[in-house]
């Protein structure tokens, strides 16, 4: 690791422009949409602003519009209307030949009748570069991606993890402005995609470059990124980094889309500054923080993670407390997963440390569950569709 | 046959009804072909067609350009599916000679007497005389050309040529325009020099020849406009002419006359119904027939005082058409042949 | 594993060993076996409709069984003779009686013929000869023969009986490259009114590479285009290429001639639309040929095109731009390395098809446009010198094999290097 340290060290030096992070946002949409067809919004009206050397992961669902919007970002869609700029340059009408961002492509795309070495000279001998430093720096972007004895190989002759690092340093190799990723860690095995998450993060936090990553993975957005939106129907749904994502949805799809969660139905019945106090449908009364603007009347969602219920004892320093009978537990090493059935059959999932409630209950026990009001969000049910 | 195990037994039986059925049609059709075109039209009408109302037989119609590799390789098979085969007079003497064609049994035909005597060969007889002429379309031309030198003149007579594509008849015609008399034609085609000068004579006009294979082409290529004049059969025109393309006109000078003779390839399986055919195609009357459908000559010297008066000056045996008329030296062909046309092909494609 | 083999005797080790190759070898064997029963099938196919007959082929390109088959005696003792003086008693004595023999017989006019190919008179000399045999009661058979012919006293006549009373003959191959024999057995030149075949080779191999080279021009827009439309698009455009393989050659060639003829519809829409005011001339020459034989073969170039196409994904040319390489070099050096096997293969199919096309030149072209295998026909056909086609049929298939050879020789080099696993 100190070996690679270096190397990434090295590049960085060569690249130091990129580095400083600037005020200035480094890429901007303005009121971005596109459609196919001129009916169906693929992208509706994307206000977007990317920093300078910062890791933004577009997470959604299939469909949703993220890779559309790396597509206008990287030349090979166009936006109907509104504006993209790279810095201060409008690049809507910019060929991508001539945007210089660095992409790395869901299968890599590695150029098959030619050698590693050939596919990362490739992007140096169009921009002209003396063969001297066309050399240096390939040389160098195998070594940050550890493969370089494997230069005079053809991509089939790698693994699919070699050909993702090679796929990385070309992207790398021209000292892009932005690098883009089309969720380029989807052919990979579990294992491999863990530690490849890792290693590209290292890599883009070491350069300082600025990186677009596409996923619809939702812990690798977690894991990787500085600030992830989320997209659903070509609208983002929030932009936040990914405490904030996690513990303070915007609304009912983010709640859903980001982890574990469980969805209780609700009426407000008041509201208190920050907090309301709710009807659920089985008629108990709770207290929660609002996620969204609500009024007296209105329809509500009520969010809560797993492991933020509390059983039992540690239930009764809870505002919110809500009897049930356990209906399923599941053993998982390190915590139970317990399914709770409580009054007029609403089901609550909770994730419980496995030594503090290891064998004190059993199934169809009549169990307490306690959530404190800061934990359980009350969202707008329309927001978020 | 008590020996074959019971599955079989079906099979062998249901084999044995097919053969008896292929053999009971088979004895009386038999197959006859000939040069297609007009031609075989008048032979359906002179001889087919009469022939199958007289022994209800039927006839199978084919016809080829006088190639003889199919015959050749028939016979050598020996699966011979024609019976009764039109040819042409060096093939025929060729074919005999190399076993290709039965030695006709005179007695089986009719008297020997009746017919031409140039008619009567060892392995055919003959069905009728044919003439190539050089014929136009009078429409093209401001002036009627008379002879094959006007063939020749490019300049009198623009336009384009057709001829039959062969050494045969093409050298002769070649050296008639250049001035060679019709009974020095075969001795001067003998020499390396005859051959050479027809050639270059030839290549007076090569560009603007269209050369054509079926006896049927060249009257098209003359009414359609392709060419202006082209050797054809006196035969082919005359029925143009009777379907109403009056503009194509015929030249009789110096034309070269031959006959075209039935012949049997050997190892046929209905040689007796090949004998009978050709009997029957001989007759004097069927070969009147014939000659009111297309004008060639008969080869039965009864048949020819048959012919109606009305069609005798368009037959090739007409006095006034024999004038300047020579016959094709089929001995000269059966000799040179090969060699000749190899050379014209070589000639043609360079 | 080494601690069982450890305590195990040696002897007992190497023992299993072998014990456990041969089975090894058995089950191999019997696989072999299996596989060996499933292809041959196949095999034996393949032996009878191609090993045999072009072998046969080949054979028969050399094959001079004519004279020696006629003359068996005759041809045993002429080897024999030294060539210079008159042939001794023996010859005359065994040619008038075998002359005898097979007068009158297919056998004769055979060799005839064969000996006429080579001395244009010699057929007639064989007929007349044989007429006069055997030679009447005691006429001595070299008198006889000399009363039949003169020429039967020329030693020269009975060099050149010699010449061809050989099993084998170069003749017919050497002819097919304008080469032949002189009267001193010598390869020499060809006469130019014979001289032809290197001209046509070189003709088949120009017209071929031409009608390719149009396929490939014509053909790989197109293929490029179904590669990349969506399937709706593609696959219409699939069925227009397919079209015209739902209709026999003869009618394409047909309705060629239709439209292309001095009054037909090309040559009346030109003069309609004032393009020329006189019909263009453009079949029964090198256009119509080199049209309807594109039209005809360019289905050939396009499939293999069209399938290699299919597969490369369209993210290449993306990556190629992404990393700033302009639209058509991206074309040039990323996408066409890698359609090129289609190319190649599309190219090579086109060429040997058309290496052997016989029928649309025969009808749309002139004598000039003629490539090999009209000759083949015509030797064929025409002439029945079987020999002579035979020869130039090899000639074709050995040219046909070379580019083939070179064909895999690069395409495979190529393969080897962006395949190699």
């Amino acid at each position: 690791m100190n070996m690679i340290d270096k190397n990434i060290a090295a590049l960085a030096e060569a690249d130091t422009a990129a580095t400083k992070e600037d005020a200035a946002p480094h890429v901007t949409f303005r009121k971005v949409q596109k459609t196919y067809d001129g009916e169906n919004l693929i992208v509706r009206d994307l206000n977007l602003d990317i920093r300078r050397g910062e890791f933004l992961t577009l997470l959604g669902p299939s469909g949703s519009g993220k890779t559309t919007c790396l597509m206008m970002l990287a030349g090979f869609e166009t936006p109907t209307s509104g504006e993209i700029r790279l810095g201060d340059r409008v690049i809507n009408k910019l060929p991508p030949h001539k945007r210089n961002i660095g992409m790395v492509f869901q299968n890599y795309a590695l150029f098959p009748h030619m050698t590693v070495r050939e596919n990362l000279k490739f992007p140096l001998a169009v921009r002209k570069l003396p063969a001297a430093e066309i050399d240096k720096k390939v040389d160098r972007a195998l070594n940050m991606v550890q493969l370089g004895v494997y230069g005079e190989r053809y991509p089939q002759q790698l693994s699919g993890g070699q050909q993702q690092r090679i796929a990385l340093a070309r992207a790398l190799v021209f000292d892009p402005e932005l690098v883009l990723m089309d969720e380029p860690l989807g052919a990979l095995d579990k294992q491999l995609r863990e530690h490849m998450q890792m290693e590209i993060k290292h890599i883009q936090r070491e350069l300082g470059i600025t990186v677009v990553f596409v996923t619809h993975d939702q812990s690798e957005a977690l894991t990787m990124s500085d600030r992830i939106a989320v997209f659903n129907q070509g609208v983002i749904q929030q932009l936040a980094d990914p405490a904030t994502l996690y513990e303070k949805p915007a609304n009912n799809f983010v709640a859903n889309f980001i982890g574990e969660n469980n969805a209780l139905a609700g009426i407000v019945e008041s509201v208190d500054g920050d907090y309301c106090h709710l009807r659920l449908d089985n008629k108990a009364r709770v207290q929660a923080v609002m996620g969204n603007p609500l009024k007296k009347g209105d329809k509500a969602v009520l969010s809560v993670r797993p492991e933020c219920v509390q059983l039992n004892v540690q239930s009764l320093g809870c505002a919110n407390r809500l009897g049930g009978y356990v209906t399923e537990i599941t053993y998982l090493g390190d915590h139970l997963r317990v399914r709770v059935e409580l009054a007029g059959r609403k089901e609550i999932v909770v994730k419980a440390p496995a030594a503090q409630h290891k064998h004190r209950f059993d199934l169809g026990d009549a169990i307490h569950v306690g959530i404190n009001p800061e934990q359980l969000r009350a969202l707008d049910p329309a927001l978020g569709a | 046959m008590h020996r074959i195990p019971s599955k079989v037994r079906p099979l062998a039986v249901a084999g044995a009804a097919a053969m008896s059925l292929l053999a009971g049609t088979a004895h009386a059709d038999i197959t006859v072909i000939s040069f297609g075109g007009t031609n075989q039209k008048a032979q359906v009408k002179a001889f087919y067609e009469p022939y199958t109302k007289a022994t209800g037989s039927k006839i199978i119609q084919g016809e080829y350009n006088g190639e003889q590799a199919k015959i050749k390789a028939m016979v050598g098979a020996k699966n011979v599916s024609w019976d009764v085969v039109e040819v042409e007079s060096p093939e025929l003497v060729r074919g005999c000679e190399e076993g290709l064609y039965e030695k006709l049994d005179f007695a089986r035909i009719g008297p020997k007497a009746d017919f031409i005597p140039a008619a009567v060969t060892e392995c055919g007889v003959g069905i009728f005389v044919w003439s190539t002429v050089l014929a136009y379309n009078s429409d093209a031309l401001k002036a009627a050309p008379t002879s094959w030198a006007d063939f020749w003149d490019l300049k009198k007579f623009p336009g384009k040529r057709g001829m039959r594509k062969g050494a045969k008849f093409t050298l002769e015609f070649a050296l008639i325009a250049d001035g060679v008399k019709p009974e020095n034609v075969y001795k001067e085609l003998a020499t390396k020099a005859g051959v050479d000068r027809a050639f270059k004579k030839l290549d007076q006009i090569k560009p603007h020849i269209r050369w054509w294979e079926a006896g049927a082409q060249a009257p098209q290529l003359l009414a359609a406009g392709d060419v202006v004049m082209t050797s054809a059969f006196n035969g082919r025109i005359a029925t143009a002419q009777k379907e109403g393309k009056k503009n194509l006109k015929m030249v009789w000078t110096n034309n070269i006359y031959d006959f075209d003779s039935w012949a049997i390839p050997v190892g046929t399986p209905k040689k007796d119904e090949a004998y009978k055919f050709i009997a029957f195609a001989s007759k004097p009357e069927n070969q009147k027939v014939f000659a009111g459908e297309i004008p060639y000559g008969p080869t039965n010297l009864k048949g020819t005082a048959l012919v109606d008066k009305a069609i005798v000056p368009e037959l090739p045996t007409a006095p006034q058409n024999m004038k300047g008329a020579f016959a094709s030296n089929t001995q000269f062909w059966v000799e040179h042949g090969e060699d000749l046309e190899q050379r014209f092909n070589a000639w043609a494609a360079k | 594993m080494s601690k069982l083999s450890a305590t195990m005797p040696a002897a007992l080790a190497s023992e299993n060993t072998v014990s456990l190759k041969r089975q090894l070898g058995r089950a191999e064997r019997m696989k072999k076996l299996k596989y060996g029963a499933l292809i041959a099938p196949l095999a034996i196919f393949l032996l009878l409709t191609f090993v045999w007959p072009i072998s046969a082929l080949l054979k028969r390109s050399v094959d001079n069984p004519e004279v020696i088959g006629a003359l068996p005696a005759t041809s045993a003792l002429l080897s024999d003779w030294n060539g210079e003086n008159a042939p001794d008693a023996l010859v005359f004595a065994a040619f008038a009686r075998e002359m005898g023999e097979i007068k009158g017989t297919p056998v004769l006019a055979g060799a005839a013929k064969r000996l006429n190919m080579e001395q244009p008179g010699f057929r007639s000399l064989m007929m007349k000869t044989a007429r006069a045999m055997p030679p009447a009661e005691g006429v001595s058979p070299r008198d006889a023969l000399i009363e039949a012919d003169e020429r039967w006293a020329d030693p020269a006549t009975w060099r050149f009986l010699a010449r061809n009373a050989t099993p084998y003959t170069g003749r017919y191959l050497l002819a097919s490259v304008d080469r032949t024999y002189d009267e001193q057995g010598q390869i020499v030149r060809a006469g130019d009114d014979q001289a032809i075949y290197v001209d046509v080779l070189k003709r088949t191999f120009g017209m071929s590479a031409i009608v390719t080279a149009f396929c490939l021009l014509l053909g790989f827009p197109l293929a490029y285009l179904m590669a990349t439309q969506p399937p709706k698009i593609a696959n219409t455009l699939m069925i227009f290429v397919l079209l015209p393989f739902w209709t026999s050659v003869l009618v394409r060639v047909a309705a060629w001639i239709v439209l292309l003829q001095t009054q037909g519809l090309v040559n009346q829409a030109l003069m309609a639309l004032g393009v020329t005011d006189h019909p263009l001339q453009l079949v029964f020459n090198s256009t119509g040929v080199y049209i309807a034989m594109v039209h005809i073969l360019l289905p050939f170039m396009i499939l293999p095109m069209y399938s290699v196409m299919k597969g490369i994904s369209p993210t290449y040319m993306r990556a190629a731009l992404s990393l700033g390489c302009p639209p058509f070099k991206s074309f040039w050096k990323i996408y066409f390395p890698q359609a090129l096997p289609g190319v190649s293969a599309g190219a090579l199919l086109v060429f040997i098809l058309c290496m052997g096309y016989y029928i649309t030149p025969a009808l749309l072209g002139s004598p000039k446009e003629q490539m090999a295998s009209y000759f083949v026909a015509f030797y064929t056909n025409q002439t029945i010198n079987w020999g002579m086609a035979a020869a130039l049929s090899a000639i074709l298939f050995v040219a046909t094999l070379i580019l083939y050879m070179v064909y895999t020789r690069l395409t495979g080099q190529q393969d080897a290097a962006s395949k190699a696993r």
